[in-house]
């Protein structure tokens, strides 16, 4: 039983929890900013595939890591275009463009990679992002590592963290972002177009999860397979709504949920088999039910979420 | 208002032959107006006239078909909202245009700043803010947040947004439905003041009364067309009634009362919100024979005890009696299965199911009995003579009884909802709003109706923010304020300053606990 | 841009717009098939072969197109009610697992007796499956997408524990699979010696039944009202919260019919890959048909139609079989959007 407690003081506990927050963290923003401008996008899944691959893949062709993220993250927009176009200006149902798109997304992947790599039997090897140690910060005992010994991406998304809350609250776009997704006539009457915003964000939100796609095979790992996703976009939904709809109480929500999945995986080591595997690796998906749960009843949503807005209605 | 009459007058806004289709309906039928330096117009006409869509067009929401557009010289470009602002018009919308969740300097603000800019300017908005608003008489705090500003509160953010941008003309979209009397009064005096800085208003409105109190001119529409323009002074109100109308304003008879027994009770009921106040402790009857008539500022209780009494909001203390009986129970169910006909505020939302059927949606409060029903099978065929029988009944126009109801206008929709209400005759009715944004033909309609229904001895709640509908058809008037409800008054018992000052909060909570 | 809603569709709407989302759909695969290096003529000639070029290729389609009714049904009845079940695939695999429990031997009974106690039992099993997810929207007001999409996992998870533990076959070589239903309770197959099985007239026969309850039966009225406009249903005094639960007992009773029609129409046994997404796909045939339950007789046939022809193409022509999975997507889409620009038209000012 200590030795189950103990866990919690060690480095590479806190270690591996950052690196597990760290793709729940760009699709938790990237979720968080297309929510706040009205649009659920449940494409999540599907770009976060896309963007593995699309990052994975130009490093693979000998592009520079740095060139990957930036692929992954045009790749991510452009199916973001896709879903705001669908969703904004032609009003569809979000939650179907969403799966929609997710399955687009996804058999898209699957399809270009067998084209791409048609022989290949074992998934094939890139040089990922490799950690790089803060000077003085990682040299404070147990947290220090843990935060400031990570791969650049993981610093990536801690500054994403900051920049989408600074914009959010500090900036003209962050207002009109928050404005559209609170009621979208305000945001006409002063003149700037619904649609221009709405389209922008969803962009913006998917280019971030792609980017949480590509940490997954550019940082995590370093080669893709298919399935490697596997429901991690569907999480960073619940962890929106578990974070408020706020960037800093969604962090928090990242980083306990992927210490949770870090402690379980070292929790199954211990209990030596005795306890079926399945049911550590059930424990995310539980939780974030029982947090959707815990939350649902005094969140307050964007008012607009989900609702299609036409010009000159009010 | 004695700016700037005259044909020297600097105009600053001019437009000409405006025409809008949607269709087949002509929305706006070569309209031409204009707007002199430091003058209030008035932009008089019944729902429905064409006066929000000329509005529209001007904001460049919606491009007119034919027309032009000048503001002060300048031709305005079509379609551009952004062109109408920068040319110094600000708009009050009728339904406030504001985001809840966010402050008023951020409302304020949006817009005003390149959007990728680092910075949201919030010290230097923050003093011009405070400087318009003393200067106007526009007090609000920029730092709050929308959802605890009250109703007058929130048009102020809405007048202070238009002037933070420097807008020269201001126009103002029914500005007073929402307001009591002394905040109309000091909306008025807020309009002299930017009137006599030189600016433009056009006021548009429906209520004769203060078309003439506040406008230097008065344009008319109806059915999209110009129907009369006049100088304030020179005109009399028949005559701008009868423009607004074309005819003679029709006019309900309505008798003394005769009071029966009291059908419909609450006591000391309290719920939770609803979207404004909450009630507390509220005591009221309805008796037989009589129009009880509540009237109140939006977001003071109406919605709250409208769906305590439909069913759909729980009461979380207090009793509802009907028929001198304590219902254990309250659900739209039991209301209905009591005898209640309900007619609910908004009929878009509440009231109707825009993409079914006219049959399926006449149907729904009474789709189990054995009429409609048997071992779980619907019987349409019971359904559409049902339907027919409610559209000719009530003169509804419609192609069919399977026509979707979002097809319908407004005031089509509106009698089918008192055909299902009305059908059988219920002894207890409540009506929440049930003429908002209704033409005058179709308001005296429901009026009759409803006067009808108490002359047969039904018990009637009317529940409107229209102080003139409260005094017309109430035989007994209650006032509620933050949840709280007024002593009862007879019909012409206080004046309209009284009522205004029991709206305010003057009187209603120490009134409360007597209530009858 | 603006939609205006059209008072009337015109005929020629009708077909125009879904038409130009088929051929859009055609455009969009064509360019990738060339990516592909191959010829778009050829290789859709393969797949409609594939599909129904002989009477194998059509019953195989038919075969195939079996559970995709039962999963387009219980999208279709679920989403008419705003019930947005994204889970049908959980429900499908307990389905099966049910099939599995008592189909196994653990049971005996006269074939006659034994296949409706098991479909009976399956079809609840599904349906108390996707009554949680129901019960945390109404009691909790917790979104049911979020709740049914993470279901599926733990569900999968769930099975893969029993097919490590309880429900493995001790004959199986250590393959987490189960054993073989007994001869009792398996379906009988439409044409001796071949795949289709009664499964499809089961799945055909449900669809009828569904569109009866949604047309003329007091619950499909509930189901439609509160789908349009729950407020306004609830006003009306219709029990929202139940028609809800409803909806959700009988959409995840026939995605479990899916489950148990494989095993016990098809496979035989339950494994880890005895639905490659029949849940998912459930969505786009429901979608496919406009929600109509005798139109997703059609769509699953016409989406089962893709897949097994691309499958066959893939084997001739150097094509990846993923070619259908992105055609069925995007079929969706522009399905969608074709469906509101029939219903609305566009004003570009």
């Amino acid at each position: 039983m200590t030795e189950a407690f103990e866990i919690l003081f060690t480095a590479s506990f806190w270690v591996a929890a950052i690196r597990i927050a760290s793709p729940l963290i760009f699709a938790t923003m990237g979720e968080l900013i297309c929510e706040r401008a009205g649009v659920l996008n449940l494409g999540i899944e599907g770009i976060m595939v896309a963007g593995a691959f699309t990052g994975w893949f130009t490093v693979y062709m000998g592009g520079d890591l740095w060139t990957g993220v930036f692929v992954a993250a045009m790749t991510g927009a452009m199916f973001g275009l896709l879903h705001g176009f669908l969703t904004v200006p032609l009003g569809l149902s979000q939650h179907v463009t969403g799966i929609g798109i997710t399955l687009l997304a996804s058999s898209l992947t699957y399809f270009t990679y067998r084209i791409l790599l048609p022989e290949v039997t074992s998934p094939p090897k890139i040089e990922p992002f490799q950690p790089f140690a803060v000077p003085v910060l990682s040299d404070i005992p147990v947290l220090g590592p843990a935060l400031f010994n990570q791969t650049p991406l993981t610093y990536l998304a801690y500054v994403t963290v900051a920049a989408v809350a600074f914009v959010l609250y500090r900036t003209p776009v962050g207002v009109a972002v928050r404005a559209v997704g609170e009621n979208p006539s305000a945001v006409e009457a002063q003149g700037i177009s619904v649609t221009a915003v709405r389209i922008g964000a969803v962009m913006a939100g998917s280019a971030l999860m792609a980017i949480g796609g590509a940490f997954l095979t550019m940082s995590a790992f370093n080669s893709f397979f298919f399935e490697m996703i596997n429901g991690r976009g569907w999480i960073a939904i619940a962890l929106v709504v578990f974070g408020s709809w706020r960037p800093g109480k969604a962090l928090i929500g990242a980083i306990l949920f992927a210490a949770f999945d870090a402690y379980q995986v070292r929790l199954q080591q211990i209990t030596g088999g005795i306890i079926p595997y399945q049911i550590f690796l059930m424990m995310p998906f539980v939780l974030s039910i029982v947090a959707l749960v815990v939350v649902a009843r005094r969140a307050t949503y964007p008012k607009a979420l989900m609702i299609p807005y036409q010009k000159g209605e009010r | 208002m004695d700016h700037a009459e005259g044909p020297e007058a600097e105009i600053v806004l001019r437009l000409a032959g405006m025409t809008k289709r949607f269709g087949p309906l002509v929305a706006n039928d070569a309209i031409s107006l204009s707007l002199a330096r430091g003058e209030v117009v008035a932009l008089l006409g019944e729902n429905g006239a064409g006066k929000t869509t000329l509005m529209n067009i001007l904001f460049g929401h919606y491009t007119a078909d034919e027309g032009q557009i000048e503001a002060f010289g300048k031709a305005l470009p079509p379609g551009d909202p952004n062109a109408a602002l920068a040319a110094g018009i600000g708009m009050v919308h009728q339904h406030f245009t504001l985001a809840d969740q966010m402050t008023v300097l951020e409302n304020i603000v949006l817009g005003t700043r390149p959007l990728w800019s680092f910075n949201l300017g919030k010290a230097e908005a923050r003093r011009r803010i405070r400087e318009l608003a003393t200067g106007y008489g526009l007090d609000v705090d920029p730092d709050r947040m929308i959802t605890e500003l009250s109703v007058g509160e929130r048009q102020r953010v809405e007048i202070l947004k238009a002037l933070y941008r420097e807008a020269r003309i201001l126009i103002l979209d029914e500005p007073t439905a929402v307001l009591t009397p002394m905040e109309t009064d000091a909306l008025f005096a807020t309009l002299k003041k930017l009137v006599a800085a030189g600016l433009s208003v056009i006021f548009i409105s429906h209520k004769l009364g203060e078309v003439q109190s506040v406008s230097d001119r008065v344009v008319v529409l109806r059915g999209g067309k110009l129907a009369g323009e006049r100088v304030t002074s020179d005109a009399t109100r028949r005559e701008l009634a009868e423009l607004m109308v074309g005819g003679q304003l029709p006019v309900n008879e309505i008798g003394p009362p005769t009071p029966g027994a009291t059908l419909f009770e609450l006591r000391g009921v309290a719920t939770r919100t609803m979207g404004g106040a909450a009630l507390k402790q509220v005591s009221m009857q309805l008796r037989g024979g009589e129009i009880t008539g509540l009237a109140g500022i939006s977001g003071n209780g109406q919605a709250a005890l409208a769906a305590l009494i439909a069913g759909t909001l729980e009461a979380s203390e207090g009793n509802i009696i009907v028929h001198g009986e304590t219902a254990r129970h309250w659900s739209p169910r039991t209301a209905l299965d009591k005898g209640l006909g309900r007619i609910p505020e908004d009929r878009h939302a509440t009231g109707m199911i825009g993409d079914m059927s006219v049959a399926e949606n006449v149907i729904s409060e009474a789709y189990r009995s054995p009429r409609f029903s048997r071992f779980g099978f619907l019987d349409w065929t019971a359904a559409a003579s049902f339907a027919g029988d409610i559209i000719k009944a009530y003169d509804v126009k419609c192609p069919s009884p399977e026509a979707r109801v979002r097809l319908l206008s407004g005031g089509n929709m509106q009698k089918l909802i008192l055909g299902r209400a009305l059908d059988g005759n219920p002894d207890i009715i409540l009506a929440s709003q049930p003429t908002r944004g209704l033409d005058v033909g179709a308001v005296a309609y429901v009026h009759a109706r409803l006067i009808e229904a108490r002359d047969r001895g039904a018990a009637v709640l009317l529940i409107s923010e229209d102080l003139d509908e409260i005094q017309t058809l109430s035989d007994r008037i209650l006032v509620i304020h933050r949840g709280h409800l007024s002593k009862p008054s007879l019909r012409g018992e206080l004046s309209v300053m009284e009522l205004g000052e029991l709206m305010a909060g003057h009187g209603v909570a120490e009134g409360a606990e007597h209530a009858a | 841009m603006r939609l205006e809603p059209r008072t009337v569709t015109s005929g020629a709407a009708t077909i125009l717009w879904p038409a130009g989302a088929i051929l859009a759909t055609i455009v969009f695969s064509s360019v990738l098939v060339m990516i592909a290096g191959a010829s778009p003529l050829t290789v859709f000639w393969l797949v409609v072969k594939g599909a129904a070029g002989s009477q194998f290729a059509a019953l195989e389609t038919l075969t195939r197109a079996t559970p995709l009714i039962f999963t387009g049904l219980a999208v279709a009845v679920a989403f008419r009610a705003r019930l947005w079940n994204i889970g049908a695939e959980a429900q499908l695999y307990l389905g099966a697992v049910m099939t599995v429990v008592l189909g196994t031997g653990a049971v005996t009974l006269p074939s006659a007796g034994l296949i409706p106690l098991i479909m009976i039992a399956a079809m609840l099993t599904g349906a108390l499956t996707l009554l949680g997810p129901a019960i945390l929207k109404t009691r909790f007001g917790v979104d049911e997408v979020v709740t049914t999409l993470l279901l599926n996992f733990i569900v999968l998870l769930f099975v893969s524990m029993l097919l490590e533990g309880p429900l493995k076959d001790p004959m199986g070589l250590g393959w987490p699979q189960s054993k073989r239903v007994i001869a009792d309770a398996q379906l009988p197959r439409l044409i001796q010696g071949k795949r289709l099985h009664f499964g499809f007239v089961l799945a055909v026969v449900s669809a009828i039944v569904v569109w009866v309850i949604m047309k003329k039966t007091v619950l499909g009225y509930e189901m439609r009202a509160v789908g349009h406009n729950a407020e306004a249903a609830r006003f009306a005094g219709i029990p929202v919260n139940r028609v809800i639960v409803k909806t959700a007992l009988l959409s995840g009773g026939l995605a479990a019919l899916a489950g148990f029609s494989e095993v016990a129409g098809l496979k035989g046994n339950l494994t880890l890959d005895l639905s490659p997404g029949y849940g998912y796909t459930g969505i786009v045939v429901a979608m496919l048909a406009m929600l109509n339950p005798l139109g997703v007789i059609a769509a699953a046939i016409f989406v089962a139609g893709i897949f097994v022809g691309a499958d066959a193409m893939s084997r001739s022509a150097n094509v990846p079989s993923y070619i259908a999975e992105v055609m069925v997507a995007t079929s969706l889409l522009t399905m969608v959007a074709a469906i509101m620009l029939m219903r609305y038209r566009v004003r570009w000012r």
